[in-house]
């Protein structure tokens, strides 16, 4: 069942059309990989999902719902997290605070947009309010491991760990969808066996998983259903068996052979 | 010297409530701004003329001059609130510098001999250094409560996180923007009761003296104690007056010119941004749900001290 679709999605920056009409599907359940060659607007299509871009033309249908051109801080409301390409955690925030922003709008409602009467609770009971946020931040340190790192600050973690700290602030939130911008991106093999691991672990949770990877090892082995992108274009889609044998992909990939 | 060295006390107070407005909008939230001589002129003004025009006394004009400046706040924050770094900053000094123009326009020997401020009967006269001293400091400490308060609850871990990044504070559900301006308000809020005590220890207001120096003084203390941190910002205002009137204190101020304040302030600067670019105090790390209990709390601060003297980074 499709959870989420783009319909005739488009992103025009000027003169160069960065994703062109796709037709994008994510599977509930599933591990949907978005993959394609350098600049083929994978994290364009991402940005725009997610809201941290206008689309120029074309829907986003999510959970039957059309989140077109809602505000970035909307869309995750309803469900759907991200993690980035490049890391962006708060870096001068202890491991467990970061894990805490993600659960910012889960426990109780937003002080700022709730009544008085809400803003008044979380400003004079921060201190019962707080705990409460710890103590879930904290089983989902438990869950990648990171209880030791609790108090440390994220700037301070290994990059492997900063990068499944994102997850972790990702996951807080508990979305219907998580989406992956290159998660494996300058992770040794040993950390990519672990993030097919934890991949694993929380499409067993019932999450959906959208991810953009060009470890094809990584994305071969986890994805259960595959999106190949090529100049903004969507030039095919299927189980990775399939992908692998398409023409098109391989001549995206590699070129074609002049005869 | 004595004397003197009230008058330094009490401008501190003034100053450090500014600081810790200042801090709300760059060291919590991230927002590089200049404009806090603007919020102090609109709170010495709003007290001047409820108090002199009006009849009002000094506490109820309290709240109206931090409603006056909140409200300042949030007209600067918002035409603003689409610029990042310097040039928000840019920005907010222009915006600064038009309010004390507009002030030197409507009245450009401002304000004299405006009522005292009383407290049960009692008058607080500029003569009786002692009494303002506690009472500023007692609003010092009743801000800096409630600012902590504030740093350590969701409001302003949200803060928090949009000055660590933008981005994923949105990707996180922050309403970035409803954010902003919230803390631009309230920093702008206490800019204005800072002004409001300076109005009721002078008894003048004076166009001249919200100039764009203040502005930058108080954000050199904030800087210079530790941004986002609310013991730091204090004690960095306490550093900068002591520096900025260490001339007269010390009885030389016919032999050091009053420049050389502003001097001895670049090379503190200069210094601590090669060494210490986090302030003198640094960030505050806050250890939430700590499970020790109060008493071994203190027990391991006592016996950490001994440790942080010996360097610790």
């Amino acid at each position: 069942m499709k959870i989420l679709e783009t319909q005739n999605l488009s992103r025009i920056f000027g003169g160069v059309v960065a994703v062109n009409d796709v037709n994008f599907s994510v599977y509930e359940g599933m591990v949907n990989g978005l993959i394609g060659p350098n600049g083929a607007g994978k994290t364009t299509l991402f940005n725009q999902i997610t809201g941290m871009d206008k689309p120029s033309r074309g829907k986003i249908i999510f959970d039957g719902k059309d989140i077109t051109g809602l505000p970035a801080w909307k869309i995750s409301r309803l469900g759907i997290a991200r993690t980035f390409q490049n890391i962006r955690l708060y870096k001068e925030l202890t491991v467990v605070e970061n894990v805490m922003m993600g659960l910012h709008f889960k426990v109780g409602k937003d002080p700022f947009k709730a009544r008085f009467s809400q803003a008044f609770k979380s400003y004079f009971l921060a201190r019962q309010e707080n705990k409460e946020l710890y103590l879930k931040a904290l089983e989902w340190l438990r869950f990648f491991d990171m209880e030791d790192e609790a108090q440390e600050f994220a700037r301070n973690l290994p990059y492997g760990r900063q990068r499944e700290l994102e997850i972790a602030r990702a996951l807080a939130a508990e979305p219907k969808v998580l989406f992956l911008d290159e998660p494996a991106a300058g992770m040794n093999p040993a950390e990519t066996e672990h993030l097919m691991f934890i991949v694993d672990k929380i499409k067993k949770h019932g999450i959906t998983v959208v991810l953009i990877e060009h470890d094809m090892k990584l994305v071969m082995n986890i994805c259960d259903n595959i999106t190949v992108l090529s100049f903004g274009q969507k030039i095919a889609e299927g189980s990775p068996e399939e992908i692998k044998n398409d023409p098109l992909v391989i001549e995206a990939y590699l070129g074609r052979e002049e005869d | 010297m004595v004397n003197f060295l009230q008058l330094i006390i009490i401008y501190a107070g003034i100053y450090a409530l500014m600081a810790i407005g200042q801090n709300c909008i760059t060291g919590y939230t991230g927002m590089l701004s200049l404009c806090h001589a603007g919020f102090f002129c609109i709170g010495s003004y709003a007290t001047a003329i409820l108090c002199k025009d009006f009849g009002f006394s000094f506490w109820a004009s309290l709240p109206i001059a931090a409603i006056a400046s909140g409200i300042l706040g949030f007209l600067i924050g918002v035409p603003t609130l689409r610029l990042k770094g310097d040039y928000l900053c840019i920005a907010t000094l222009g915006l600064g510098e038009i309010i004390r123009t507009v002030a030197t326009n409507l009245n450009p020997v401002g304000y004299q001999s405006v009522p005292r401020a009383m407290l049960f009967g009692y008058q607080f006269s500029a003569r009786n250094k002692v009494q303002f001293i506690l009472l500023i400091w007692a609003f010092v400490l009743i801000f800096y409560i409630l600012f902590q308060q504030l740093a350590h609850s969701r409001l302003g871990r949200a803060m928090a996180a949009i000055r660590e990044d933008e981005v994923a504070a949105q990707s996180n559900g922050i309403n970035v923007t409803k954010y902003k301006i919230g803390a631009f308000v309230l920093g702008a809020a206490i800019g204005g009761v800072a002004g409001c005590f300076m109005t009721a220890y002078t008894q003048t207001v004076n166009p001249s003296s919200f100039t764009f120096m203040v502005s930058v003084m108080v954000l050199c203390m904030v800087v210079l104690g530790g941004m986002g941190n609310g013991k730091a910002v204090i004690l960095g205002a306490l550093i900068v007056q002591f520096i900025s009137y260490f001339p007269q204190l010390v009885g030389l101020s016919s032999v050091i010119p009053a420049q050389a304040t502003q001097i001895i302030y670049g090379l503190c600067l200069v210094v601590l941004m090669i060494w210490r670019p986090q302030g003198l105090l640094g960030r505050d790390k806050y250890r939430y749900g700590d499970p020790r209990s109060t008493k071994e709390r203190l027990v391991g601060f006592f016996k950490r001290n001994p440790e942080k003297k010996g360097g610790r980074a």
